[in-house]
């Protein structure tokens, strides 16, 4: 029995190795099978002890293969180790890791979206002779060994939206977060709460989730890791993956195959490897903050010493994360510091936070994700300049403060005080003085006769038709800048000429006089970034900084330099974000702009850190900050985790900024999708898109092949964004100056300077 | 009174539809390179986003336009002398052969023979319980209906009201919606044929549904 036993475990271990290694069979997996089916040949034939001291020696040779295989493990070995239904899931970590625990938020199949699994957990051990429980919400995805039901750990934008849910639960229970991250990429369908928005809006709160949050990294899968993963301590299983993109689809694109055709092998083997997606790898980057390893070729459900060490790295994870902030710690702080996890399981440290902790807490989560990236980008400012900037930002903070906060507070205080004296002064006039004075005109008539001659000649100036005195009415073209399009000779149909039998529009009539509006339907053509900076944003006038960052290839993405490059010279910029300092009909602000011609628009290190710096200069200035999106495809797949984390390094910064009492507005045009739908443009509370522009998560191609749904050609138009309740409005191109101006005007914080 | 044996012949002597092609409005054209008997294909896709054959194309004004089959058929002609000449709006360029399919013979069939009753509103409807009842138990053909007979009930946000039969009198051929579905407005409720038709008509259309090949 128990020698079957062996056997069968022995030939489930042969089956995952194959699976692992996929189509390259080496030497040693072909020894393991030959010594196996030696076995199992003679099994009837030799006695039980000589079968178990067989069964001993081939157990250490599978033993010994397994760690050699494991030296030799390809980035593609491990992504395949990740999606083994074999390797461990969260409910082995809930039965094995924490001493009890009760589902919440729906049990099993029985749930609003079984692939995000939701636990109060707590654990239990004995400290100096006492018995202590400590509660945590246990946060993850559920791929559950391969359950159809559990959609692989795709987490449906509703699930998203359960998970923030009981993120507040923990923040008002003042109980740690753990999330476990164990998914391939979110399920992309715009449905309400829409995936993009939703992790959106999981980001910002995050941000400044007051609790410990600690997060465990086994499959990280781009925004659905996101969604849950902005942490106070970020471990990662060593044979886990986190990633931009899956490696097949970054073959895909790599490829240029479209239409759900596939890539070859090798493309995807070196893809992933391109990619940098290991623990390793993204530890050296600074994105992880420690690597727990795993047994030879991944955990699997049996391996409980990995669950013993797992709940020494997460008690000893949040000992760390609490202690670092609490102000009662002592010795305790010293010896977590220098303890390694082995006795993580002696320091007892209370796990609820005072408020004043809290807030530290918060403030060096952000601290911690600001300081990232920063090898991935080039900033050509000089050291001169960078001190200039420095002493400029600092003067700026301190002439803020005093103007705004300390005098301005003081000023609003009178001015509300004179303001509410005006109005009762107004009032005794309007109620006594005004009839004592049309008594007196009553008696006295003659008075104004100038009001009755100026009546007269408003009324003339209304009644009068035209005035061919003044000449013809022809004025010069109303915009400051033209597309160079509108100098060609040619007529250019309208795409939606089929429904609305729109004629054919001249080009310089589009787009010149008409920038780019078909008159007949209101269809916006696509139009260059420069006119919006002209036309709407007095970008002549304006100051433009950090001009000197600049995208770089910190994969060493193969080819990616010679693209870059090219991009660079064509544009005549250095990244994709353009930001500064502009005044629109006299109120000064700060404005980000992300234009689709450089890459597509994509965000990476340098995009991310010159938006956070956009919006760090408005806080300090107390200037409102607009984000323009002339065009995003997401993050940049090239620079890997390295744009990945400006997903939540951005929304940080906005959640600071907004914090702060400032005005967020986002306005979207053409195309935007992805990564940065899904963190800082989507966290916004002010988002307007320009007509005829698409807005969503993943584009239709991705929804299909992820989905098995095929959508509506206009599945990710503004409109149904709109009906959705993804933004709040649609703006015409030629009326984004004029609405820009009336949103400054009426919404945002306190903290605006006009204000 | 309709001969329904008559228009079957006719539609089986041509069997399909002519489709003219032409040009939408001045411009040089340019054939596409398909010959006389090419198979082509209309809109596609679930949504019909995707468009169908290139045909030709068409400038006018340095703008390139592309003109593609409207549905599936054959090309019967292509006035390949006009390659490359600038032609007038209206001039015919390809002709297609457009074989219609066993539904598009049944619904024309159907379409001259049957009165179709639609709904006035966009609600549900439900027979009332006489003619439900009949309906029921001896099949659908067994209901007569004649001008002013109340024999639906439309219910729209909780509220019932009968509605009238108007047309000419005959039996329930074939009923269009199903229990509880909501109707939108214009779309048919019932199809009514005269009486003595109703044999015929049965024949005709059981004789399609075997013997028409062509089949979507």
């Amino acid at each position: 029995m128990d020698a079957e036993k062996r056997i069968q475990g022995l030939k489930d271990r042969l089956t995952y190795i194959r699976d692992i290694f996929a189509s390259k069979e080496g030497d040693n997996v072909r020894l393991l099978a030959t010594k196996l089916d030696d076995l199992l040949n003679r099994e009837n034939k030799i006695s039980g002890s000589v079968l178990s001291e067989e069964l001993d020696r081939l157990e250490d040779l599978f033993a010994f293969s397994e760690r050699k295989l494991d030296s030799i493990l390809s980035p593609m070995d491990r992504v395949r180790i990740v999606r083994h239904p074999q390797r461990i899931c969260l409910k082995d970590i809930l039965e094995n890791v924490y001493d009890n625990y009760i589902e919440i938020g729906g049990r099993g199949e029985f749930n609003i979206d079984p692939a995000m699994l939701i636990a109060r957990a707590y654990f239990s051990r004995r400290v100096g002779g006492k018995v202590i429980n400590q509660m945590v919400m246990v946060i993850g995805q559920e791929k559950g060994h391969g359950e159809a039901f559990r959609n692989g750990g795709s987490v449906k934008p509703w699930g998203n939206a359960k998970a923030l849910h009981y993120m507040k639960v923990a923040e008002i229970e003042s109980i740690p977060v753990h999330t476990f991250i164990f998914t391939p990429g979110a399920y992309p369908v715009e449905d309400w709460p829409g995936a993009a928005q939703q992790i959106a809006r999981n980001l910002y709160e995050m941000a400044a989730l007051k609790v410990p949050v600690i997060s465990v990294f086994s499959e990280g899968g781009s925004g659905g890791a996101e969604a849950i993963g902005l942490a106070d301590r970020r471990i990662m299983l060593s044979h886990g993956y986190y990633s931009v993109i899956s490696p097949e689809g970054a073959a895909a694109i790599e490829g240029g195959l479209r239409g759900g055709a596939r890539a070859t092998p090798e493309l995807i083997e070196k893809c992933a490897t391109q990619l940098c997606i290991t623990a390793e790898d993204n530890l050296k980057n600074g994105y992880i903050d420690r690597v727990l390893q795993e047994p030879p070729l991944g955990a699997r459900p049996n391996h409980y010493e990995f669950f013993r060490k797992l709940r020494r790295e997460l008690i000893q994870a949040t000992n760390e994360a609490v202690s670092e902030v609490k102000s009662m710690k002592l010795y305790r702080a010293m010896v977590i510091r220098a303890s390694k996890t082995d006795d993580a399981e002696s320091i007892f440290m209370r796990w609820s936070l005072s408020s004043s902790a809290l807030d530290r807490l918060v403030e060096l989560r952000q601290r911690k994700f600001r300081g990232m990236s920063h090898h991935a980008r080039l900033d050509g400012t000089g050291v001169l300049k960078r001190i200039a900037v420095a002493t400029k930002g600092a003067v700026w903070a301190i002439h803020s403060f005093f103007r705004y906060d300390l005098l301005g507070r003081q000023k609003k205080r009178l001015d509300a005080m004179f303001e509410d004296l005006g109005a009762e002064a107004h009032l005794i006039r309007h109620k006594l003085l005004l009839p004592l004075k049309r008594a007196v005109d009553r008696i006295i008539p003659g008075n104004n006769v100038d009001q009755i001659h100026k009546g007269e000649e408003v009324r003339n100036k209304l009644t009068r038709l035209s005035c061919p005195e003044d000449g013809a009415c022809l004025v010069g073209s109303e915009w400051l800048w033209t597309s160079p399009r509108c100098q060609e000779d040619r007529t250019i149909s309208c795409p939606n000429a089929r429904i609305h039998q729109c004629p054919d529009l001249w080009a310089p009539d589009l787009f010149g006089d008409f920038a780019g509006v078909c008159p007949s339907c209101g269809h916006h053509f696509p139009m260059e970034y420069r006119w919006y900076l002209e036309n709407v944003f007095a970008y002549q006038d304006s100051r433009e900084f950090n001009r000197q960052i600049e995208s770089i290839n910190p994969l060493n993405y193969e080819q990616f330099d010679l693209k870059l490059d090219k991009t660079k010279e064509k544009t005549g910029l250095k990244s994709a974000c353009i930001t500064f300092e502009t005044a629109m009909d006299g109120i000064e602000t700060v404005v980000a702009v992300l234009c689709a011609p450089f890459r597509g628009g994509s965000v990476g290190a340098a995009e991310g850190e010159k938006f956070i710096r956009a919006a760090e200069r408005a806080g300090r200035k107390r200037l409102p900050f607009i984000a323009y999106v002339h065009g995003t495809a997401g993050i940049r797949i090239q620079e890997g985790v390295n744009g990945v984390i400006q997903m939540p390094r951005c929304t940080i910064a906005v959640r600071r900024y907004i914090d702060a009492g400032g005005l967020y507005l986002v306005l979207y045009d053409t195309n935007s999708y992805a990564g940065p739908v899904a963190s800082f443009l989507g966290c916004s509370p002010y988002q307007f898109a320009v007509q005829s522009s698409n807005i969503g998560f993943a584009g239709p191609g991705v929804i299909t092949e992820t989905t098995g749904m095929s959508i509506a050609p206009d599945y990710h138009r503004a409109y149904h964004a709109l009906s959705r309740g993804h933004i709040h409005g649609i703006w015409d191109r030629r009326e984004a100056k004029k609405n820009l101006h009336q949103s400054l005007l009426t919404m945002g914080g306190r903290n605006l300077y006009y204000r | 009174m309709l001969n329904i044996k008559e228009l079957l012949d006719e539609v089986k002597a041509s069997p399909y539809r002519e489709i003219l092609i032409v040009a939408p409005h001045t411009g040089v054209v340019e054939f596409a390179g398909l010959k006389q008997g090419d198979k082509v294909h209309g809109l596609e896709g679930e949504y019909k986003e995707r468009p169908g054959t290139l045909l030709a194309t068409l400038t006018r004004e340095r703008n390139r336009k592309s003109i593609t089959a409207p549905e599936k058929g054959v090309v019967e002609s292509i006035r390949s002398e006009l390659e490359g000449k600038f032609v007038e709006a209206g001039e015919p360029l390809v002709t297609l052969k457009h074989y219609m399919t066993r539904k598009e013979v049944i619904e024309l069939i159907l379409q001259e023979a049957l009165h179709l009753f639609r709904a006035p509103e966009r609600a549900k409807y439900y027979f009332v319980p006489e003619v439900d009842q009949k309906l029921k138990v001896s099949g659908k053909r067994s209901v007569k209906v004649h001008e002013g007979m109340e024999f639906l009930i439309v219910s729209r946000m909780k509220r019932e009201t009968p509605l009238a039969y108007s047309g000419p009198d005959g039996i329930i051929y074939s009923v269009y919606f199903g229990r509880g579905d909501n109707v939108d407005e214009g779309e048919p409720l019932i199809g009514v044929c005269p009486e003595d038709q109703l044999t015929v008509i049965q024949d005709v259309v059981a004789r399609i549904q075997s013997e028409w090949e062509e089949e979507a």
